[in-house]
């Protein structure tokens, strides 16, 4: 019986080990549910994705994933049906908290899909070990402990080195490797914090690891839809290792094997729909074992899908609905059906992108815990052709894996204990002259990887130094086929990468464009979904557009750059086609919407450079590039494309660099008479000393191309100015690095607005919950703004006009001011698609994407709604992932360091931001808080509110300095002492036994930041998954809002209500 | 000339007796990741023509490899290429149907027009008898059990001669010639008709069947057996266009919801529809509707186009020869 009204829950904001693979599933879900005439009800904070599109599903929610609101949505909507598995973790566990309290039977709503027992069975360890040894399945030998000193007697047992993990986990938090007694404790330890089960297993180190995607039917029908195989062998977590589809060193034996023990046991566990199964298997023997089953769409479903061209999630939906595979048609051919395997004709390799460097006191070794916030999936027809392309997807500044110019201190322990940079240091070993065997002890790495590795650094070798006259087209060929770029042939032949390019297609060395078809070329597929690669001699499709443009997507997510990219580039695509244009995507992060084949009419799934761009464009020769939606990476290429002669759409290039240099940027705003906080550009260190003395420290110092403030700082003396010129050399050479006066105590202020040449016809002002000093990726926006005078709007909105018709914008745009006494000051303009459009597109309802695209292909738009016509307020969060990184200190800065965001609507600014705080993972705190307040200003600052909180019954406890403050100032509070202190009453002891529900912790910026004790308070808090704020203005709204508003006060509402 | 669009199995597929008289051509570009170990073979050496790959892997890794597939293949005496746009071609062949080919080794540029000229020359292998050049010259004997199985072997796989043993059941190989008495001289429980190379109407194991059938033995086809069951029966069958040659074919049984993925190898087919009557459709293509096997309503014959026996592919119809077995041991009745 087909249901009429399905619930789907989200996953929330993007943190690590849970990101835009999310807003895929769930997106092809409702597109699933919605072909039915299913009416369709969606629970996500997430605002960025396109899930929560208005043209989605029927009613979207942008409220907390936990108990208390999806419970309050079943009984307000009383849905016959739920999804649990295409929200992530997230939405399992609530899913099964749900089922287990009654909730679903009592509102009659079914799951849909795998039962919720078949769930309990992969999650629960005990069961899901029971279960396997049923039909004989062999996993890690394993105990599952509820002390440190079980955890201990077990590793005995088993022996060491074991490895510690733990249920009902994301991403693998809290699992490790210990190698000792020592070690295990400290895991242990931690991890019991988070759980009351932890499981010590027998440790499989060099074994590889296979995963396979495998979906069941009602009817018993099974297939395995791909299967990968880890470059990185068991001990480095699947999302943090390279990963290849198919496999490639297993035989037809160990391939089918493992494809019938998944489908066994995808049976046994009674799955229907799909689920991920991770093997590992001894590289000497056939033997093997399970390591865990994840009974929903995962990260790894998703890549299996953008791998294969099967969508796995729309799939999952169906069967869920009843459905049997053979009913169901194949999409890409549209001629076979669902019920097949697919057969790969390429290779695919997905890297992980991390931005370790973002954060302080972080670990950059990479293991059994995921930290990477991205990735990235390449196709080519040879895996040296895939990796080098997905090495530059990353876009971290490397050309591929050949000429990486990183040097490395101590090689074979790189190699042996990786970092984030371990694939380079293999190619520096293979480049010294190390066999791959030496690197394969090493690293347990199987030695086919290195190999193909090899055959990269040997094409290296023979091209460096070759005369560009003498290059024959027969090496050129083969440089190509293992994946060099342009720019890596230029620099190893000493021309520069036009002259390469130039010299490549006099030689005629041309890509060909290939069709991913799923079936290998056995049947014709009606699907434009395309890569690039040099391994062919003809294109699979013909180029017949006239009428095409190309929209450049947001590659691998990354700290400052994520789904909200997506959502940009989706709506672009999607406005495009509502005008009747035909649209070409370019995008090569696999956890995205926009690499949905059926988003557009041709999908590249390829790289974002100049060169291949400039390569899609010359076969495709279309109407233009839109470059403004995929966020700063295709920005950056905007010029280059333009003076190459390609047409780019919107706001000219030389506009966007006007914006984009600080220099001119500044330059132009002083003869607009537009005021900004003073700068210089900065030469020298004896310049920046007279500059800085002139206007006084603090400054911040920054080059130019910003993204996410990436090494951007502030520092408060002479000796801070000095360390920071040193690192900045090493950041930038190409851009001059500027120095600006630093405004304290100030308010911070955006507009997010698309004109039409010059002229805006689309505008929303939202403020920072935060002062000035906080990126603005971090910072909480409200909108419309609550705190900034009606006067000082005027004036924003008035010099964004004037910028715009210096720029001449045609399309979006977003600058960022600093609002003091009377004064703006513009700090920031980006010609493009700014974090917050969606944010401002769906609290204004209307979309300024769709507007920026229409006015950028000449049409007439204009915003039909005003900011000053709201009556609901919207409020945007940070994610921040801190309990991931292990050691990280979790503060805010100049830096960003958010994963993802949320954002909750509300009838007052209370009840908005509570929502979305509690979106993020903070709840109301109920009994006790910590107080430890650098600064005397800050503590003056929030004085009101915590004698609020003292006078509503909650215990205050505090650290010294605070502690005498506040009790000289009349709040009666507990003193504690100092971690390193160790004496009683110890801080230490209070956090680890959980003794407060809510601490603040307000580090003095001027002071050095990492000292230790305000560290370890913020850490462990982090750690003990209290809640935790460092920024005394968030304080402040938070502990109002708390006084304000109780869960009850919190309303259920519909984002169609507002 | 035909593609494969397995991503595992080349050296199954290379000895592979049903590839007899052909030049294979990998969709998968990269071949010999594992180099070959013996106890992978469908047959004692490589069966193929000639080997068409995109990229040939020359380092191999797996603990079971005894050498390269380059090594192989050379001391085999079979000729090979790679550098080969295989989806190109496979596009080609797709659209025009498999097509007679030529592979030139040679020191030397290769004469394009000289080379095309020869290929028009090329006599199509289909025109023979192609089983009598794979299948065994004597009787051979495999496995102990109660239970005997006949095998006409019209160019056997192992595999399908291990599938049967491995249920206690012995298997007596016959030469794909034998007469249906002399194989009856050996008293076996039932009948397995194999896989082999070519069009099934040039094979003249069909006679040999047809007795089968008038006598009432239990029979099961596979794959070329499947051609050979249908022709006995009287139906007929036609050349495909490009055949199926791949391990992701899904198959449904008729008169149910399942849908299995089998492992395929075949050029012809059984037309259904000239099925007389007593027959029906057993298993039907998913993807292109024809004919994956057939069996007698009343009487234990049936056969499918697919490899229960696999290597390559999955596994997923290994349970038929169980249930033949089980067939033969309730007497045929089931």
């Amino acid at each position: 019986m087909k249901p009429k009204k399905v619930l789907v829950l989200g996953s929330g904001a993007l943190k690590i080990g849970q990101a835009g693979e999310f807003d895929y599933s769930g997106s092809q879900a409702i597109k699933a549910l919605k072909e039915e005439g299913i009416e369709v009800v969606l629970i996500n904070p997430n605002i960025a994705t396109i899930q929560t599109s208005d043209y989605m599903a029927n009613q979207v929610y942008f409220l907390p994933i936990d108990m208390h609101f999806v419970k309050g949505v079943i009984e307000k909507e009383r849905p016959d049906g739920i999804l649990l598995s295409f929200g992530g973790q997230t939405a399992l566990n609530v899913g099964v908290e749900l089922s287990d309290s009654g909730v679903l039977e009592r509102n009659g709503v079914r799951v849909l899909g795998t039962p919720v027992e078949a769930i309990k069975n992969t999650e629960d360890r005990e069961l899901f070990v029971k279960k396997l040894g049923e039909i004989g399945l062999k996993v890690p030998r394993s105990f599952a402990v509820k002390s440190v000193s079980d955890a201990l007697k077990a590793a005995e047992r088993i022996g060491y080195p074991v490895m510690a993990r733990v249920a009902y986990a994301l991403g693998g938090r809290g699992s490790g490797i210990s190698r000792n007694g020592r070690e295990l404790k400290e895991n242990v330890g931690k991890a019991l914090t988070h759980t009351s089960q932890v499981l010590i297993e027998e440790y499989l180190e060099g074994w590889k690891e296979i995963e396979y995607e495998v979906v069941r039917d009602r009817e018993d029908n099974c297939i395995t839809v791909c299967n990968m195989e880890n470059f990185d062998p068991m001990g480095i977590h699947t999302g943090e290792s390279i990963v290849v589809a198919p496999s490639q060193t297993l035989t037809n034996h160990e391939y089918h094997r493992l494809r019938e023990i998944s489908i066994r046991l995808i049976r046994h566990i009674g799955i229907v729909g799909e689920c991920n199964i991770q093997f590992a298997l001894d590289p000497e023997s056939d033997d093997y074992r399970i390591i865990e089953v994840n009974a929903r769409l995962s990260r790894s479903s998703a890549l299996a899908s953008k791998a294969t061209g099967y969508p796995l999630a729309f799939i999952a939906t169906k069967l869920a609905l009843g459905y049997s595979l053979p009913e169901l048609e194949n999409s890409i051919t549209r001629k076979t059906m669902a019920c097949f395997e697919p057969a790969l004709d390429y290779i695919v390799v997905k890297v992980p992108r991390w931005d370790l460097q973002k954060f302080r006191m972080v670990s950059k070794r990479i293991g059994s815990e995921m930290k990477s916030v991205g990735e990235v999936m390449s196709i080519g027809r040879s895996f040296e052709e895939a990796l080098q392309k997905a090495i530059r997807m990353l876009d971290i500044g490397m050309d591929g894996v050949a000429c990486s110019g990183l040097s490395f201190r101590n090689l074979d322990d790189e190699i042996r204990s990786p970092t984030d940079k371990r694939v380079f240091a293999i190619a520096e070993a293979l480049r010294r002259g190390y066999s791959p065997d030496r690197i394969h002890r090493l690293s347990r790495i199987d030695r086919w990887f290195i190999h193909k590795m090899r055959n990269i650094l040997d094409i290296e070798s023979r091209l460096r130094g070759v005369k560009p006259r003498e290059l024959s087209r027969e090496v050129l060929l083969e440089a190509k086929q293992a994946g060099f770029s342009d720019r890596q042939v230029a620099g190893l032949l000493g021309i520069d990468e036009l002259a390469a390019r130039k010299l490549r297609q006099d030689l005629r060395v041309l890509p060909s464009v290939k069709q991913i078809d799923t079936l290998a070329a056995e049947y014709p597929a009606a699907t434009n979904y395309l890569y690039l690669t040099y391994h062919g001699t003809e294109h699979d499709t013909a180029f017949r557009g006239r009428n095409h443009v190309i929209v450049l997507g947001s590659g691998a997510y990354r700290i400052g750059s994520s789904v909200e990219f997506d959502w940009c580039g989706v709506n672009a695509v999607t406005a495009l086609r509502k005008m009747g244009y035909g649209t070409i995507m370019v995008n090569n992060n696999p956890e995205t919407v926009s690499t949905d084949y059926d988003i557009c009419d041709r999908l590249y799934f390829d790289e974002l450079s100049f060169e291949t761009v400039m390569d899609i464009y010359e076969n495709e020769n279309p109407l233009g590039i839109i470059v403004s939606m995929g966020g700063q990476a295709p920005n950056n290429i905007a010029l280059r494309c333009h003076k190459y002669g390609a047409r780019i759409l919107g706001t000219s290039p030389g506009n966007i660099d006007r914006a984009e240099d600080r220099h001119k940027f500044s330059s132009l705003l002083d003869g607009l008479g537009i005021d900004q906080p003073e700068w210089e550009e900065l030469t020298s260190l004896e310049d920046a000393g007279r500059f800085a003395g002139k206007v006084g420290y603090p400054v911040l110092v920054r080059p130019s191309y910003v993204l996410s403030g990436s090494a951007m700082t502030v520092v408060f003396d002479e000796a801070g100015l000095e360390r920071y010129l040193k690192k900045a050399s090493e950041v930038s050479r190409e851009h001059p690095v500027v120095i600006s006066k630093y405004i304290q105590n100030a308010r911070e202020v955006e507009i997010d607005a698309v004109a039409d040449r010059g002229e805006v016809v689309a505008w929303a002002v939202s403020e920072h919950v935060e002062n000035a000093g906080v990126h603005s990726g971090d910072a909480t926006m409200v909108l419309p703004p609550q705190k900034t005078y009606v006067e000082t709007i005027k004036r924003i909105k008035e010099i964004a006009g004037k910028i715009s018709r210096a720029l001449e914008i045609t399309g979006p745009f977003n600058i960022q001011f600093i609002a003091k006494d009377n004064r703006v000051m513009v700090i920031e303009c980006n010609l493009r698609a700014s974090r917050s459009f969606p944010f401002v597109s769906k609290v204004l309802k209307s979309n300024f994407i769709e507007i920026a695209t229409k006015v950028m292909m000449g049409r007439k738009a204009r915003s039909e709604r005003s900011m000053w016509d709201l009556k609901h307020i919207g409020v945007k969060a940070p994610q921040f992932s801190f309990s991931r990184l292990r050691g990280a200190d979790p503060t805010l800065s100049v830096e960003m360091s958010s994963t993802g965001e949320v954002a909750c609507m509300g009838d007052d600014l209370e009840e908005a931001f509570l929502k979305s705080m509690l979106s993020t993972g903070y709840r109301v705190p109920k009994k006790s808080v910590l107080v430890s307040i650098g600064g005397a200003e800050n503590k003056l600052k929030l004085l009101d509110s915590i004698r609020d909180l003292s006078s509503r019954g909650f215990d205050i406890y505090a650290t010294d300095n605070t502690s005498r403050f506040l009790r000289e100032s009349g709040i009666a509070n507990t003193m504690l002492h100092k971690v390193h202190e160790r004496r009683k009453p110890n801080i230490s002891d209070y956090l680890s036994g959980r003794k407060f529900d809510f601490v603040i912790n307000i580090p003095d910026e001027s002071k050095d930041i990492a000292m230790d004790d305000e560290y370890q308070i913020r850490r462990r808090a982090v750690d003990f998954s209290i809640s935790l704020i460092t920024n005394p203005q968030l304080a402040r709204l938070f502990i109002k809002s708390i006084s304000a508003k109780g869960l009850e006060d919190l309303k259920i509402k519909a984002w169609s209500e507002y | 000339m035909v593609f494969n669009t397995g991503m595992v199995g080349y050296p199954e597929s290379i000895t592979d007796p049903s590839y007899w008289g052909q030049i294979l051509v990998q969709t998968y570009p990269l071949i010999g990741n594992y180099g070959v170990c013996h106890r992978d073979f469908e047959s004692p050496g490589p069966k193929i023509t000639g080997y068409a790959v995109s990229q040939l892997c020359s380092e191999p890794s797996h603990h079971s490899s005894e050498k390269t597939l380059d090594a192989w293949l050379r001391e085999s005496g079979v000729p090979g290429i790679q550098g080969v746009d295989t989806r190109a071609l496979t596009k080609r062949l797709r659209e025009r149907g498999t097509m007679l080919g030529i592979l030139e080794v040679s020191e030397n540029k290769p004469d394009i027009g000289a080379l095309r000229r020869e290929a028009r020359r090329v006599p199509d292998p289909n025109d023979r008898d192609l089983t009598m050049e794979v299948t065994c010259k004597s009787v051979g004997t495999f496995g102990k059990g109660k239970l005997k199985v006949a095998l006409l072997d019209c160019g056997t796989k192992k595999s399908i001669i291990s599938s049967m043993t491995a249920l206690g059941v012995q298997v007596l190989a016959f030469p794909v010639d034998t007469p249906f008495d002399r194989i009856m001289e050996h008293g076996p429980d039932g009948l397995i008709i194999s896989n082999g190379p070519g069009d099934p109407k040039k094979c003249r194991a069909v006679d040999a069947v047809r007795a089968a059938l008038e006598h009432g033995l239990p029979t099961f086809g596979v794959c070329m057996g499947n051609q050979l069951l249908g022709l006995a029966a009287g139906a007929d069958t036609y050349k495909l266009g490009f055949g199926h040659r791949s391990q992701n074919q899904p198959c449904m049984e008729a008169g149910t919801k399942r849908c299995y993925i089998t492992s395929q190898n075949h050029g012809y087919a059984i037309d259904a529809k000239t099925l007389p009557e007593g027959w029906g459709e057993w298993f039907v293509n998913v993807n292109d509707g024809s004919n994956e096997g057939i069996r007698h309503e009343r009487k234990p014959f049936m056969s499918v186009q697919f490899h229960p026996e696999v290597s390559p592919g999955p596994d997923d119809t290994r349970f038929l020869f169980e249930r033949f077995v089980s067939l033969i041991r309730k007497g045929g009745k089931g």
